[in-house]
């Protein structure tokens, strides 16, 4: 249980520093100089300084829902087994229920920006809700090429099954993990499906859905959004990059160390590569985003078959 | 019916491109706008005058780009409660608007049936124009909220999506209306005028010395454009000789001033296809041009440079140095930036086939400029009708086909390298006479215009000077009055994520068409 609590006021504090270091690598890579690591942590506290100001035709939905997504995005993060795998809670809820979760998030988050009836509100939830469902079928996929491997739906199973390889890679886990990445890249609104620096209203996706929110409101949806990204972060690794994750059988307090540092180690690498994508491609035209989803779905129905023909 | 220009004894008129003027009947407006079509003429602006005072009527003015001159017609209507003469909208579509505009600020109206105003948004009384002569300037009105009657689009699934003139971003102020079906618009209307500042009023009071200070701010990336363009009509007016030295260093500050704002618009495409590398960098390219203004010039957008009978600021040897320092720094990275945005899959994705302005529409719409040349049309008054020192210098006319954002990019590439040999031109050999001779005051009544090819397009500035060196009227026309009713074009079928991106290839004043 302490682990359990442990794990998710982690993920909580580190998920803006994640967030803060793809900023940095990304502004270095433009030549820019970098806004420091902390960045997102001053934001957040100078939107909960700020006095909120509400739509007149707000509905308690709109001012419900930035505490329904941190809610859900914590319990996500309670889901997945980023530092160790004994959590009662990964025992309860398998990844199936986690994509669920992020479903109910997307779906309080696209009635919350129709809710004030403004148009940019509606045109992001409906770009979000295309978005949405043909990114949720691909990451089914991905996901189930690491339960095919593992027997197992549920995550801190298939981190023990495939930790207890010596070494894990399987051919198929390659295309499942290609397929990943550009489901966490459409997932959590970054280039090349969305752009979260742009100020171009009728380009926003995920922006647009957010524009009327503010102070302790905004400054909740922004740390889901960073939560949400780290939570993905930590699905990949659980999936891909599950070394050093604490399993049941390890010695309790150096297991745990050694996890919290491969955890920051890979976040590091993952952040820089994120960066660099985003640095080297530009936005694709909206209606592309179809074409590029339904790639990532080909890539994991692949990846399945090259276990099952080849894997087996 | 045609017209014989030379039954109407067309007078020279003084301007810095050879002109001339006639004066026309209600009758013969519309046959010389008829006759100059015909002969492939431009309309470059409407204006209008008050001269009530004088001689108890309206003036209104037409000055069209012909490839051999400019031609001003000039039209008399006698003082009445609401003056009209006919609309040139159904030859000139371009018209419609600056009509539109000058029926908010002098009350005279065509029998045009689209009588929306233009400019006015509730910011004064109705009944009241603030162009005649009569009006108090210094006068504060309330707002009154006065609803703008768009033309609605109805089917099936047919939705509009309201934008502006608040925007997210830090940007100029404009309303667009998009009527759409899921994402593809199927109509675009635009409305403008919340950056109306008054600035024609304003020249009332001002003096023929410090015209070029407020001509300079109507659109303040154009600012050599419009002071060149002001100084030019009055120094035709006096006829005044400028030193050659001023005139080069004129055309220096404005392929500056074309370069700061085609390396900006360039870095802002990029980034408005989601690639903010390309920002960065030409963010970088266009501050390095802006620090070296401020060294050479005096002032980083070339404000109040170009004055009255030459220029501001004398150009020093240390300053010639960093300028050649900098186009050398500048065209090698250039060239790395533009073989990065040609070979970019994504980005030319996003520019290719994107608001595509097709040369025909272009032609009828009467679009000018920049936005022309991407459409395959050759224009451009430093090429067509050179004035000094461009008359010497014979520049290269850059010219694409497409139409689409991609071709608005190359001509903004072409560009600059072609401004980059006109400024080692004309650095290599500066002229030593003066910078500045006098100006003397203007005879009062004498009407003049300056006409410049800023980064936009033409930009045209009529001023008509009053006694004891005052300013009688001073119209000012900025590009971008013909080229905004083409964005409404050239978003067509287009989808809405896509507009910012095609409004930036454009990239027009709103500050200078509202005036």
């Amino acid at each position: 249980m302490v682990r359990q609590f442990g794990e998710v006021l982690l993920a909580i504090a580190i998920a803006p520093l994640f967030a803060g270091w793809i900023g940095q690598c990304r502004a270095w890579l433009q030549n820019r100089s970098a806004p420091p690591l902390t960045q997102p942590y001053r934001m957040l506290r100078k939107l909960f300084h700020k006095d909120a100001a509400l739509a007149t035709d707000a509905s308690p939905l709109f001012r419900t829902t930035p505490y329904i997504l941190f809610g859900t995005m914590v319990l996500a993060a309670a889901i997945i087994p980023s530092v160790a795998t004994d959590l009662p809670f990964a025992r309860a809820a398998d990844a199936i229920a986690l994509i669920g979760l992020f479903a109910t998030a997307r779906v309080f988050l696209s009635l919350a920006a129709m809710d004030i009836g403004t148009a940019f509100g509606s045109m992001g939830a409906r770009r979000d809700m295309m978005i949405g469902f043909l990114a949720e079928p691909a990451l089914l996929m991905v996901l189930f090429n690491a339960f095919l491997l593992t027997g197992s739906t549920a995550l801190p199973s298939v981190v023990e099954s495939s930790t207890a390889h010596a070494f894990p890679i399987d051919p198929s886990l390659v295309f499942a993990a290609v397929a990943f990445l550009m489901v966490l890249l459409a997932e959590n609104a970054r280039i090349p499906i969305d752009n979260p620096a742009t100020h171009l209203e009728l380009t926003m996706i995920h922006e647009a859905m957010v524009l009327e929110y503010s102070a302790r409101h905004l400054a909740l949806v922004e740390w889901s959004s960073d939560l949400k990204l780290f939570n993905y972060a930590c699905i990949g690794f659980a999936l891909f990059l599950p070394w050093g994750i604490a399993t049941p059988g390890a010695d309790g307090s150096l297991a745990l160390g050694v996890a919290v540092i491969a955890l920051l180690a890979k976040l590091l690498v993952a952040g820089a590569a994120l960066a660099l994508i985003e640095t080297l491609s530009a936005k694709l035209r909206i209606f592309r985003a179809p074409e590029y989803l339904a790639t990532a779905f080909l890539l994991a129905v692949l990846g399945l078959l090259v276990h099952l023909l080849l894997g087996a | 019916m045609a017209t014989d220009f030379m039954e109407l004894q067309p007078a020279a008129l003084p301007a810095n491109i050879r002109s001339h003027r006639f004066r026309v009947n209600r009758v013969q407006w519309l046959q010389t706008a008829e006759t100059l079509k015909r002969r492939n003429a431009r309309l470059l602006t409407l204006w209008g005058t008050d001269d009530r005072d004088r001689d108890g009527g309206f003036r209104i003015y037409a000055a069209y780009l012909l490839p051999e001159m400019v031609m001003v017609v000039e039209h008399f209507m006698d003082d009445s409660p609401l003056p009209s003469y006919p609309s040139l909208a159904g030859l000139y579509p371009a018209a419609l608007r600056m009509q539109r505009g000058m029926t908010d600020l002098f009350g005279i109206a065509t029998d045009e049936a689209d009588s929306r105003g233009w400019l006015r948004h509730g910011g004064w009384p109705q009944t009241l124009f603030p162009l005649r002569r009569d009006f108090d300037g210094s006068r504060q009105y309330p707002a009154v909220s006065a609803p703008y009657a768009f033309v609605s689009v109805e089917g099936d699934g047919v939705h509009e999506i309201a934008v502006g003139p608040v925007h997210a971003g830090t940007i100029e102020p404009g309303h667009f209306r998009f009527s759409v079906v899921g994402e593809k618009v199927l109509r675009l209307e635009e409305s403008f005028g919340y950056t109306h500042k008054g600035v024609a009023k304003l020249f009332e009071s001002a003096s023929q010395q410090e015209g070029h200070r407020l001509a300079a701010r109507v659109s303040g990336d154009s600012a050599v454009a419009f002071s060149w363009a002001y100084c030019a009509a009055l120094e035709s007016i006096t006829e005044t000789a400028c030193p050659a030295r001023a005139l080069a260093l004129r055309a220096l500050a404005l392929e500056q001033e074309r370069l700061a704002n085609h390396l900006g618009d360039l870095g802002a495409l990029g980034n408005d296809g989601g690639f903010a590398f390309g920002l960065t960098q030409f963010s970088r390219l266009k501050e390095d041009l802006l620090r070296t203004n401020i060294k050479a010039f005096g002032a980083r957008y070339l404000m109040d440079y170009v004055v009255p009978g030459g220029v501001a600021v004398d150009l020093t040897a240390d300053a010639r140095g960093l300028l050649l320092d900098l186009y050398d720094a500048l065209e090698p990275a250039l060239t790395q930036m533009r073989c990065i945005y040609d070979e970019h899959a994504g980005l030319q994705d996003r520019f290719r086939e994107t608001g595509r302005l097709e040369q025909a529409t272009a032609e009828t719409l009467g679009a000018i400029g920049l936005v022309a040349r991407a459409s395959g049309i050759a224009c451009d008054l430093r090429v067509d009708h050179p004035w000094a020192p461009y008359d010497s210098l014979s520049p290269k006319l850059t010219v694409q086909a497409g139409g689409d954002v991609a071709a608005r990019v190359q001509v903004r590439f072409d560009e600059i390298l072609e401004s980059l040999r006109l400024c080692r031109v004309l650095l290599s050999a500066v002229p030593q006479d003066g910078i500045r001779s006098a100006v003397p005051m203007a005879n009062p009544g004498a009407l003049g215009i300056g006409l410049v090819e800023g980064w936009r397009g033409p930009v045209m500035l009529a001023l008509e000077t009053g006694p004891n060196g005052s300013i009688r009227r001073c119209h000012a026309h900025d590009p971008s009055w013909q080229n905004w009713p083409l964005v409404e074009y050239a978003v067509l079928g287009n989808i809405v994520p896509d507009f910012p991106l095609i409004n930036k290839s454009f990239n027009l004043s709103y500050s200078g068409q509202d005036g």
